[in-house]
């Protein structure tokens, strides 16, 4: 990169001895302030060899009839150097034809012969102003570029903790996806097998989006693994989760978040609500109904709270849908709501058998019913399909 | 959306109309700062104009009620469209901050 500070290095192209000294005895006051400094050139090839040897320059002014190679075979040339490089021509007064040419091949200005060196003075500024409005747009795009790349690794890392092989045993099936609305968005589910043959499920959604949620999600999920694990019943769960995370939350972020217990064995489901969408159970005649709210408040925010849970025995067939708000919330070009109504309506023709089935349907009909509008939130679906254990 | 404020009964009453969603959250938040007084005067949010808000509008309402909180002042909301007193049971919010039918009621509450 060439020097972005005074004194910026100007190349005169001229093959006529006289322009160089009248151009160190005219701007001497600018070289000797140290705004500029200039360096000379006979011809085309020599101002090639120049620009090859020294990257400090960032303007040529450069005459057009030259021996060896002419002005305007120049400009094409100095792209291939440093494309950042702006070129004034010097021209015949009148001449309109070769400054027409030169502006065409990228010069950025030109001046006339006999050089009046006030107007010189002032395209130089000018030049150099535009060269580093353009430095800066430049640099912005470049942070802008490595920001961008960030967010995608931070995308990747948040993308690669969901899970994306589901546990299979007798009585059951689940499967769940997750569609984020930027790169980097708050939802996030979680599906754990758990001593006893039990398996824990959680689908979650952090306030707002962008890289603080991403962050917030993922100790959200650290903590709640290590809580699922450790500890037995929902209830208990969801009150250390909301515990750890409110030590220094200062920044008052919080996370809505279903956690449920599913036993196989007796197909009895419990769990605890922290601030989340009520579940739907979809039974095998196609028909919904909500799980109950337990009461509870959304994470992070309160410590001390206790959580209430609840519990179900579900039949075979029944499916249970655990979801986020991108569901409910998604919105259509008419900004209408997709709504609980419409979920819990998608099943009275069509029974799907599995859990990705399930699953399948209600993105797709979120997805069919925002048409173009844009996502503005996550979407994120799990479902736990009972199955009659034969053994 | 819109935000409009009035000095009545000793609490401001901030008037919020549109959306709050994590567009214009910033903004929301901004706004409410602005009406924090520092004589521990209470607010109250008045919701009756406002049509949908989201979870990152719930969060400014928290760091707002926190920030009234170190001037021993309070917070409360009033006037909530069913869909938002939805939100607010559903999320819990309506055993942190206070919900009042209307501002009249939420002024005779916090008031002095």
């Amino acid at each position: 990169m060439s020097a972005t500070q005074p004194p910026y290095k100007i190349l005169v192209v001229d093959d006529e001895p006289d322009l160089q000294p009248l151009v160190q005895q005219r701007m001497r006051r600018y070289v000797r302030t140290g705004q500029y400094q200039f360096v000379f050139a006979q011809n085309g090839v020599e101002a090639l060899e120049r620009l090859r040897a020294d990257d400090e320059i960032v303007i040529v002014l450069s005459d057009i009839n030259m021996p060896k190679m002419d002005g305007l075979a120049l400009l094409d040339q100095i792209p291939k150097v440093n494309p950042n490089i702006r070129s004034v021509i010097i021209s015949a007064y009148g001449d309109m034809k070769n400054i027409r040419t030169a502006m065409n091949r990228g010069a950025f200005d030109f001046v006339t012969k006999p050089v009046d060196f006030d107007d010189l003075k002032l395209t130089i500024d000018r030049t150099l102003q535009q060269l580093l409005e353009w430095r800066d747009a430049l640099g912005a795009r470049d942070r802008l570029v490595a920001l961008q790349n960030e967010l995608n690794v931070a995308s990747q890392m948040q993308q690669s903790i969901l899970p994306k092989k589901f546990p299979e045993g007798a009585g059951f099936q689940v499967f769940a996806s997750m569609k984020p609305a930027r790169s980097v968005g708050g939802d996030f589910f979680d599906v754990m097998r758990l001593e006893g043959g039990l398996l824990g499920l959680a689908v979650a959604d952090v306030s707002d989006k962008g890289v603080p949620a991403a962050l917030f999600m993922m100790s959200t999920r650290t903590v709640l693994k290590g809580a699922a694990i450790g500890l037995g019943s929902p209830a208990e769960v969801l009150q250390e989760v909301n515990d750890l995370l409110c030590e220094d939350n200062e920044t008052a972020m919080f996370v809505t978040l279903i956690y449920a217990v599913y036993d196989p064995s007796t197909r009895k489901l419990t769990f605890a609500n922290g601030g989340h969408n009520t579940p739907v159970v979809i039974s095998a005649d196609g028909k919904a109904t909500r799980l109950p709210l337990t009461g509870g408040v959304a994470l992070g925010l309160v410590p001390g709270l206790e959580y209430q849970q609840a519990s179900v025995t579900l039949s075979p067939g029944d499916s249970v849908v655990l979801y986020t708000d991108g569901v409910t919330e998604a919105m259509n070009e008419s900004e209408e709501e997709f709504g609980m109504d419409r979920l819990e309506g998608l099943f009275a023709e069509s029974k799907p058998a599995t859990a990705q089935a399930v699953n399948e349907v209600i993105f797709d009909a979120v997805m069919d019913f925002a048409g173009d509008a844009p996502q503005s939130d996550d979407i994120t679906c799990m479902t736990l399909r009972a199955e009659r254990r034969d053994h | 959306m819109e935000l409009s404020s009035e000095h009545a009964g000793g609490v401001v009453i901030v008037r919020a109309v549109g959306r709050v969603d994590g567009a214009n959250a910033r903004d929301f938040h901004e706004g409410l700062e602005a009406n924090i007084g520092a004589d521990g005067e209470s607010m109250i949010l008045d919701f009756e104009g406002l049509s949908y808000i989201s979870s990152a509008g719930l969060r400014v309402v928290l760091l707002v009620a926190k920030s009234l909180q170190k001037q021993q002042a309070k917070l409360a909301v009033c006037s909530l469209s069913d869909s938002i007193q939805e939100v607010f049971e559903i999320s819990g919010f309506d055993k942190i901050v206070p919900v009042y039918a209307d501002a009249s009621s939420a002024t005779a509450a916090l008031g002095n």
